[in-house]
Formats: C-alpha cells, structure tokens, sequence
C-alpha cells in the first residue's frame, strides 16, 4: 500500500515538528517554557504529541523532495519509530546545555593550585597538576626520560619485525617469541628501574600510573602468549595425561575471578616460596596475570588450531614429519595467522583488567586516582578524575578493537 | 616397543614436572608455617567471627562463626549477580535488537552505547558510580520521594518492602499456575498434531497466571501490605529511614556497572544471533503462509536462541565472576568479607584463599556442565 500526503499535510506536519524541536530547544538552552501556559504534565509531553502527530502527517512512501524522503525512510517509518527519534533527538538537545557547561563553560584550567577552582563546571586544573602522578606513579620527576625512552625502546624494537627482509621474515618468529621479550624485559628492568650504568635505582613501588599499566599488560601479553601456546597443543595431545592436566589447568584458571588470582599472589603465593627468597610484588603480580591469561590465550589458540582443516595435518604427516616438525613448520605459523584477532581481543581483556593490580596496592591509573582523591588538598573532584581516566582507557581499548576487527577482516578475505 | 616409549615417556616427564612443582609448594608451606606457628586446618569455620557484616541477606551478627559469614557473604555475591543478570539481559536484547532496527537513530544510538560502556575498564566504572555519581546524590532529608513512595538517597536507596500473610497460599497457587500451563501446552501441541487445531495457548497461559493467584487473595487469606519507608532523626543533622527495604548504595553502583558493562556484550551476542538466520528461512517461512510473529516464534526464534544462548551464559559467568570486583567498593561480597576480613583475623591465607577459588570455580564448572548439556540437548540433529 503506498501511502501519499497531500501538500497540506506536508506542510503543517514539518511545522508542527519544527514548532516541538523549538519548543525543546528553547526550553533547554534559554529555559524558556513556551508551552508553560498549559498544566504541568501537558506541558512536558507537548513536544513529543505535536513532534509524534507532525511525523505522522509527513510519513509518505515518496513525496518527491529528496530530503524528505531521505527522512522518512530513515526516521520515520512507523509512529513506534517516529516517537523513538523524537525521544533521542529530544534526549541529545537536553544533555547538551549542562554536560557543555559542565566540561567546558563552567570549567577551569588556569592556574596551578586548589584556589582556581571557582567555577560551577568541572576544574581542569586538578587534571593539569596530577597529570604526571596519573602518568607515571611516584615516579621521580626528573627522572621521567627514562619510562618514556624505554617505551620508546621497546616499541621500536616490537616495529622491526615490519621491515625485515625477506630472507630474514623466517626467523621473525623465533625474534618475537624468544628474542624480544628477553631484550624488552632487559631494557625495562634497566632503564626504568635503574641500578647499573650509573642510573638511579627506583624501586618498583614508586612505579604507578598509565605507565604501569603499560608495563603490566605489555609483559602478560609476551608471556602468556608462548605458555597459551604450550597449553593448547598439550590439549589436543593424543596423551592422555597431558592432555589432562592441560584442560585441568585451563579450566581452573577461566573458573576463578582475576582478582582472588591477584589476592593468591599477594597472601598465598609468598607462603609456597622459600623462606629467605623475596619476591618483588610486581613480579608476583606479573606472574599470577600471565598466569591467569595464558589459560584465555590458550582458548583462543585452540580455535586456530581447530579450524585448520584436516588435510594439513594429513599432509604434513604424508611427508614424513614428526610431531614437532609438523607443528613448528606447517600448523602453527598458519593457525597462529588465524588467532591474531583473538590474541588482540585477549589482550584487549588484558589491559581493561590491569586496574585491578589496585586491589594488592599497586598504584596504576585507578589506584593513582584513589589515591588524588583522598588528598586533603583536592577533595571532592572525584568525577574529574573518573572522566579522565575513561576517555583515556576509552581511546586505547576502542583504537584496539577497531585494529583487531580490522585484522579480522582482513585475515577473512585472506582464505 | 620404540613407539611406546615415545608415548610414555612425555606423559611421565609431564607428570613428574607437575609433581614436583607442586610437591616443591607443599614442602615451601610446611616450613613456612612450621617457622611462623601457624597450623593447617579449617578448624576456625566453627570459631566466632566477631566482625560484622554491614549488609547481609540472612541473620548475621559478630557472635556468628566463620562459616555462616561465608554463606551471608555467598549469598550477597549471589544477590548482586542475579540482579546483574536479569538487567543485563533485558538491556543487552533491548539494545541488541535496537542495533539492527531500521531506524538511523537507534542503531546508531545503541552502537554508541557499544562501544562506550565496552571500552572502559569494569573497576572504572564501579568507581565512577560509586565516588561520583551517586555522591551526587541528596541526602536523607532532602529526597523527594520517586513514585510517592520510594527514596534514592545519598545513603541508599530505601523501598516499600511487602508483608505478605499465608504467602506459602499464594506460592502454591503459582505453582499450579505453572502446572496448568505446562499441562495446556502439551495438550495443545498434541491437538494441533492430531487435529491441527490450534488453541490460544498465550492467553490461556496468562489468565491462569493472573487467575489463579488471584483466587488465592479472595478467598486463600493471603494478604499483602506495604511497608513505607519513613524518615526518622537520629540526631540534629543525621537523618535515615526506617522500615521498608534499603539498598546500599554500593549495591546500586555495582549492580548499576555490571549490567550497564555485560548487557554491551550481551547486546553482541543477541546481534550475532539474529543476523546469523538467513534471509531465505524468513522468506521460506513467509512463503509456507506463517505471519510475521509465527515466522518470528515459530522460525527465527529457535534458531537464533541456538547461537546466542551458549555466549550469553559465558557472559552470564563472567558477570559472576567479575562481582568479585564489590571488594574494590566495600559491598561485603565474598572477596570482601571471607578473603579480605576473615583473612586478615585468622590469617589462614592458603585455607581461606583455596575456599574463595574453589567456590568460584563450582560456580563456573557448574554452569559450563549445564551449558554442555543444553548445548547437546538443542543441537541439530543431522539424520
């Protein structure tokens, strides 16, 4: 059945959206109720019935008028759908005026001390004096160069494998799954934490903020990844007992929340140590994460193993290769090109659960915050610093699983 | 023979390493406790617990022992994760759905929720409703009452609680309900087979559900109040409510943040779940002479509830377990009173520690057994 509206309808349908849209817009930006002459209730949902009546009157099959067939088709295709758009674009306009005045309007970022903060809106300023605390922890200050010279260090190294040469691309993984972490643990451990070649020890306490996180994530990821890889052969093994005691191991570490894994690390784990061997907490909680994660990573490599057909295996055996031949040589480097985005979402996992390290009293980012918020001398911008940290985390976590589903897409087209 | 060999030996060089690792743990704690004076043991569950519990669903006091804290303890983990569950799925389908509706707007309104609440650590969130918004809060003697008869409060949020008479009538008429729903539908699907004809069996259903207990209020006895909350002053500038029902604030936030964060995932899962039926079984459907609901119920449904359930329970569980995050914001879940406080007094950190996983662990081992069978149970059988 095709639906068509007269011009009259056309006309006094547009204008009487309009008149809402205005209605609501003066209402939250001026507070001014044009409708106020109207008892309370009438006057609050009159947008929304002369809005809902206006779209009815314009809703048509094909008018002829670009834009507005373009609306009706997107917007407007029943009076469910209509009363929808108008509840959201009703809902955007009223969250506008006082989340802009909050964040920008009314806000301050001058200054350096508690004093700038006059306005009603959010105070910037605590951001701005915090920002290196919420960065690098109790880092000392003059010593920064060396947590930002390390990261760079350690990417630099992570960006070779891109422009090797051809002849050198075979050994790419052995650089990354052996080489690297040794050389990246190597330059963090000196460079960050110092003690030789004339550099400052810092003990690992002070270490804190996004840093931390950085440090946290980047290391369970290199770790768990060739333990994961261990763990998902030792599951397909025709061996029993190995088998066993893989899928034993796997399924306890996916059956316990994280942060009783990190309690275990702070209060049981030191128990089944020697007496007289210390172990510093970060390394304690580095080794329960990767842990932990390696039973997920493990999961997620299964799944590449299983998707590869039959056939390889078959073919790998045809030829005369044992089991070990046929895995580093034929399976792996195929289903480990299969489980990059799964490894990219576990990673992603991994570093949305790095604020939890806060529990055992490492401070990173979350803990940071904890802890500018119990200062005498800043209370009470609790939200500042919450919003802070989300934007932050939110860009990271979202610009990686953008990458991740853009190598799933790309890997899909790939086979 | 070399065959043998080749099996075996991996399988007990495997076996030794995990022996002595563990065994290596093992000799590690007895020394360690033999040296500091502690003994292995759950002796202490019997022992008074003397600390208290500042919310807890069962009777529970200082003078309780050990063991009964870690049930109220239990018990509250349980409570915020079926809250969280019965949120999040009904924002997870809300949304999932609206992400695949045709209208501009919502989709991408229910993408933008996606994307935000899925991209910001869990801890993040429970800290933001619990320090910042729900500070924001008025207090006790400022709330306006919401609905005339409930208070959200800087302290709370406190709601009618109901005092129910003869309330094992009423639970026994919605179990004949229940029955006789069961009884209709099996009737039913057996007249449609051996007659096709069909009965209503949604209305049926619905008035037997609302009949029934309604009997049992005319004339079972049963009879239902409300308790208001009302405020009260304890002293010139401290106010509370007594009666009714109040939850903790820590509670809404963590109940709050759960779902809000599992209910994107489980949106996914719902999204996945319908765009995987093909476009020709609806038209097939459709074709056959089925209307829009029967192709929804009858075609589309069964099929998409096969793919969504088994990633919605693994969502489920991962709500479970990420409850435990309460410790964070002091909501006396079991991390908090059991792995937290009565560690720190007994200081029986491998016994106590041991029982928090295991009891975690029964918890998911459990739902993935149920998940295996359900999975077995509705899996196409390919003749």
């Amino acid at each position: 059945m095709i639906i068509q509206k007269s011009m009259t309808n056309l006309y006094l349908g547009s204008s009487l959206v309009l008149i809402s849209f205005i209605d609501v817009f003066l209402n939250s930006f001026f507070q001014l109720n044009l409708t106020g002459f109207f008892p309370g209730s009438i006057s609050l949902f009159l947008p929304l019935i002369l809005g809902t009546i206006g779209f009815y009157l314009i809703r048509a099959d094909y008018t002829g008028i670009k834009h507005l067939d373009i609306l009706n088709k997107n917007v407007n295709t029943s009076n469910f759908n209509a009363v929808l758009t108008l509840l959201i674009i009703f809902l955007i306009i009223k969250a506008i005026p006082p989340s802009m005045s909050w964040m920008v309007f009314d806000a301050n970022i001058a200054g350096d001390s508690r004093d700038a903060c006059t306005g009603t809106g959010a105070c910037w300023t605590y951001i701005k004096v915090w920002f290196k605390r919420f960065m690098y922890g109790m880092y000392p200050n003059e010593l920064h160069w060396r947590v930002n010279v390390a990261f760079i260090l350690v990417i630099a190294l992570g960006m070779l494998g891109l422009f090797a040469k051809e002849k050198l691309k075979k050994y790419l993984a052995l650089y990354y799954v052996i080489i690297y972490p040794i050389i990246a643990f190597l330059i963090i451990y000196y460079l960050i934490s110092g003690g030789a070649f004339g550099l400052e020890w810092v003990e690992t306490g002070a270490w804190g903020g996004l840093s931390l996180t950085f440090i946290v994530s980047f290391f369970c990821l290199i770790f768990c990844f060739p333990l994961g890889m261990v763990l998902a052969l030792g599951r397909r093994s025709t061996l029993p007992t190995i088998r066993y005691i893989s899928i034993g191991y796997i399924e306890f570490w996916r059956g316990v929340p994280l942060i009783t894994v990190l309690f275990m690390s702070s209060v049981m784990f030191p128990m089944f140590l020697p007496e007289d061997f210390f172990m510093d907490k970060l390394v304690r909680v580095i080794i329960a994460i990767t842990l932990f994660e390696a039973a997920y990573c493990a999961e997620v490599i299964r799944g590449g193993l299983q998707a590869l057909p039959r056939g390889q295996y078959d073919a790998a055996k045809s030829l005369g290769m044992g089991y070990w031949k046929m895995h580093i040589f034929v399976i792996l480097p195929q289903a480990l090109k299969l489980v990059i985005p799964g490894i990219a979402n576990t990673f992603l996992a991994l570093v949305k659960d790095t604020p939890l390290i806060f529990v055992v009293g490492l401070a990173e980012l979350a803990g940071m915050l904890a802890l500018a918020k119990t200062n005498p001398e800043w209370l009470g911008f609790a939200m500042e610093g919450y919003v802070f940290a989300s934007i932050i985390f939110w860009i990271i976590c979202y610009a990686m699983s953008k990458y991740s589903y853009n190598l799933e897409e790309k890997y899909k087209t790939e086979r | 023979m070399n065959n043998k060999i080749k099996k075996i030996l991996p399988q007990i060089l495997t076996l030794l390493f995990v022996v002595l690792i563990l065994g290596f743990f093992t000799f590690n704690a007895q020394v360690n406790m033999d040296n500091r004076g502690i003994d292995f043991g759950f002796g202490f569950l019997k022992q008074e617990a003397s600390f208290d519990i500042q919310f807890s669903l069962v009777e529970y006091d200082g003078l309780d022992p050990y063991w009964w804290a870690y049930v109220a303890a239990l018990l509250n983990t349980l409570l915020v994760a079926s809250l969280g569950i019965i949120l999040c799925t009904i924002l997870g389908v809300i949304v999932g759905v609206a992400r695949l509706s045709p209208n501009y707007l919502i989709r991408n309104a229910a993408a933008w929720y996606v994307e935000f609440f899925r991209n910001i650590p869990l801890l993040l969130q429970i800290f933001f409703w619990y320090y910042a918004a729900l500070r924001a809060l008025p207090l006790p003697q400022d709330a306006e009452p919401l609905l005339g008869i409930s208070f959200l409060t800087i302290k709370g949020f406190y709601i009618p609680a109901m005092i129910w008479n003869n309330l094992n009538i009423f639970l026994y008429s919605l179990i004949l309900a229940f029955i006789g729903i069961i009884i209709i539908k099996t009737y039913a699907r057996k007249l449609q087979e051996n007659e096709g004809k069909q009965l209503p069996v949604f209305y049926i259903s619905l008035g037997l559900i609302i009949i029934l207990p309604l009997l049992s209020f005319i004339i079972g006895g049963v009879t239902l109040n409300f308790e208001l909350p009302v405020i009260e002053q304890l002293s010139a500038t401290s106010f509370t409510y007594v009666g009714g029902i109040g939850l903790p604030p820590e509670l809404i936030a963590l109940t709050l943040a759960l779902s809000l964060y599992t209910a994107t995932f489980v949106a996914e899962c719902v999204r996945a779940g319908i765009q995987g039926i093909s476009k020709g079984q609806k038209e097939a459907a459709a074709s056959i002479g089925l209307n829009t609901n029967q192709v929804l119920k009858l075609v589309v449904m069964p099929q998409a509830l096969r793919i969504i359930i088994p990633p919605t329970t693994n969502q489920y569980l991962n709500l479970t377990k990420n409850s435990s995050l309460a410790a964070a914001i002091a909501y006396p879940d079991l991390v908090l009173v059991f792995a937290g406080t009565a560690l720190m007094q007994t200081g029986k950190a491998i016994e106590i520690v041991s029982i928090t996983m295991l009891t975690y662990l029964s918890l998911s081992l459990a739902i993935a057994a149920l998940m295996n069978w359900y999975n077995k149970k509705i899996e196409i059988k390919e003749k």
